[in-house]
């Protein structure tokens, strides 16, 4: 077992800085989150110390680098049960989706096509029957890809049984750096691609371009230690989501949780709150950091197409708020963030037309709107 | 002190660079100090007695959409508001809408308030271009109210309130 010690993890265990001052807590972890310093240590000499191109083959700067960017592909492969020449680094699982649809227009047989789905959604949490989906794909010699950054290192993952040809991993949702990722590719049965960016030939000519060292080693250490820490912080995660989620319906009424109860990623709560809108909400609970399905909050007007395509009402979609629990909540954010939700619930339900009309018996339903 | 339990501590690496200031994260609140005040401290959330003669009920908008605000005025005898109230199911900018209309109608007189434009309150509040529409149905909000109250004048009798298409 690898043990990550240096600098970073040093200071944070041993002392906080002067001038801290208060910010919001996280609770949004499916949007990005933070380098766990273990992982900030492993990248750190390979920033200032070790800092050759890990393609030079002619000194030990280059020699040095390679060995450890090799050695961070054995620990994301690793993390998925894939052979480490069966990983690609990339800039993140947005390059990595890119380079999987791609696949399809370099592709020269008229009955090949490729399916592609989220092993875990990034809104609601909910986990795809990724396993069944590739027995079907492999028995009709179709390509299956599954964008896995949010559930790499959560949820045990193993592309052989799963029958994955392609998957996209992303290194800031799993506490590593931003900027890196990786695309698995499979051997056998060979997955021929095309590459995205042409240049030196560097992943096998799969995607030219130097692999940045630091950032590969700190996604390698990430998987490393999402691996020897999953099954601990997915009972943790689960139990604190449950504490979040049995508080917050039990003291108010008309909550809904959007997604499938049972299959899913603990870590990712989606609520819906009726009678109250998104972004008030989010207002009101300024001092932790969430985000919303209301449309209020996208750039467009538009509300989640996930709760759209759920089939959840779409005033519901309007009064849905996102959770995000990961490996460094702690239960005080957890009850925190459920006591002052509750309030501002009934807070602005007081403030509520809807509210008021439901409390005086009228079916919201039967009422005839102006659209504007 | 709640602040206290609840805020984390940020902490840096002393080997990385100073601490900065994060302006950015000053400059980044999305809403203007005015629209955060009357959701923080709302003026007149509430309700009238919906059935007397004297109450204007309008209610606007549509949950699908996310904005829904219904605004009651009482008018005296000699025609002016003398009272006004809000609820509002919607965005922070929805509600400081609302709440700024109830504010802006007390003491007016029916002709006055109903010159009220959704510009004088987007430009009030510093509404930026993606939520001028709450602005507009707090206008739509207020018309609604003043031309429910004019039919129960003219009708001389109660009337349930409707939304009209």
């Amino acid at each position: 077992m690898t043990q990550y010690y240096g600098v970073v993890t040093e200071l944070i265990k041993s002392r906080e800085l002067e001038n801290d001052e208060l910010r919001p807590l996280y609770m949004d972890f499916q949007a990005t989150t933070p380098m766990d310093p273990r992982v900030l240590d492993a990248m750190l000499p390979y920033q200032v110390n070790y800092y050759g191109n890990p393609h030079s083959r002619t000194h030990a700067y280059g020699w040095e680098s390679e060995s450890a960017m090799e050695k961070a592909r054995k620990q994301v492969a690793d993390l998925i049960a894939a052979d480490p020449r069966e990983i690609v680094f990339t800039s993140g699982a947005t390059e990595s989706n890119n380079m999987s649809i791609k696949l399809l227009e370099g592709t020269i047989r008229q009955d090949t096509s490729l399916v592609s789905v989220m092993t875990v959604n990034n809104e609601i949490g909910v986990r795809q029957p990724v396993e069944d989906i590739g027995r079907i794909c492999r028995s009709r010699n179709v390509f299956f890809h599954t964008d896995a950054a949010q559930a790499v290192g959560k949820i045990p993952i193993n592309v052989s049984d799963w029958k994955v040809d392609l998957m996209s991993i992303s290194g800031h949702k799993i506490y590593g750096p931003k900027g890196v990722g990786a695309l698995y590719v499979r051997r056998r049965p060979r997955v021929r691609m095309e590459p995205l960016q042409n240049g030196g030939g560097q992943e096998r000519g799969l995607r030219s371009g130097t692999v940045p060292t630091p950032l590969a080693v700190g996604l390698g250490a990430a998987c490393d230690i999402a691996q020897q820490e999953l099954e601990y912080d997915h009972s943790r995660v689960s139990m604190l989501a449950n504490r979040l989620v049995r508080k917050i319906m039990s003291e108010i009424p008309d909550v809904v949780m959007n997604g499938d109860p049972e299959q899913r990623y603990p870590g990712c709560i989606n609520l819906s709150f009726a009678y109250v809108e998104g972004e008030s909400l989010l207002m009101a609970l300024k001092d932790v950091a969430l985000s919303s399905g209301s449309a209020c909050t996208s750039a467009s007007l538009e509300p989640s197409y996930v709760l759209r395509a759920i089939g959840t009402d779409e005033d519901l979609a309007h009064s849905s708020i996102r959770f995000g629990i990961g490996r460094f909540s702690t239960e005080a954010e957890v009850d925190y963030t459920a006591d002052k939700c509750i309030q501002q619930v009934k807070r602005l339900r007081e403030m509520s037309p809807l509210w008021e009309m439901v409390q005086e018996g009228i079916d919201l339903k039967s009422i005839k709107w102006t659209q504007h | 002190m709640a602040g206290l339990v609840a805020a984390k501590k940020c902490i840096t690496p002393l080997v990385v660079i100073k601490r900065l200031s994060s302006p950015e994260y000053k400059a980044q609140a999305a809403y203007h100090k005015k629209v955060v005040d009357h959701y923080e401290n709302p003026r007149n959330v509430g309700s009238l007695d919906k059935t007397s003669k004297n109450v204007g009920t309008g209610l606007v908008g549509a949950p699908a959409c996310g904005d829904v605000m219904k605004l009651q005025i009482e008018v005296d005898d000699h025609g002016k508001i003398v009272d006004a109230r809000f609820k509002t199911f919607g965005c922070g900018s929805a509600i400081a809408s609302s709440s700024l209309v109830t504010e802006w109608v007390k003491g007016k007189s029916i002709d006055e308030a109903l010159t009220i434009q959704n510009t004088d309150i987007a430009k009030e509040l510093c509404l930026p271009p993606v939520k001028l529409h709450c602005s507009m149905l707090a206008e739509d909000a207020i018309k609604a109210a003043l031309h429910d109250y004019r039919l129960k004048q003219k009708d001389g009798k109660i009337e349930e309130v409707k939304a009209s298409n």
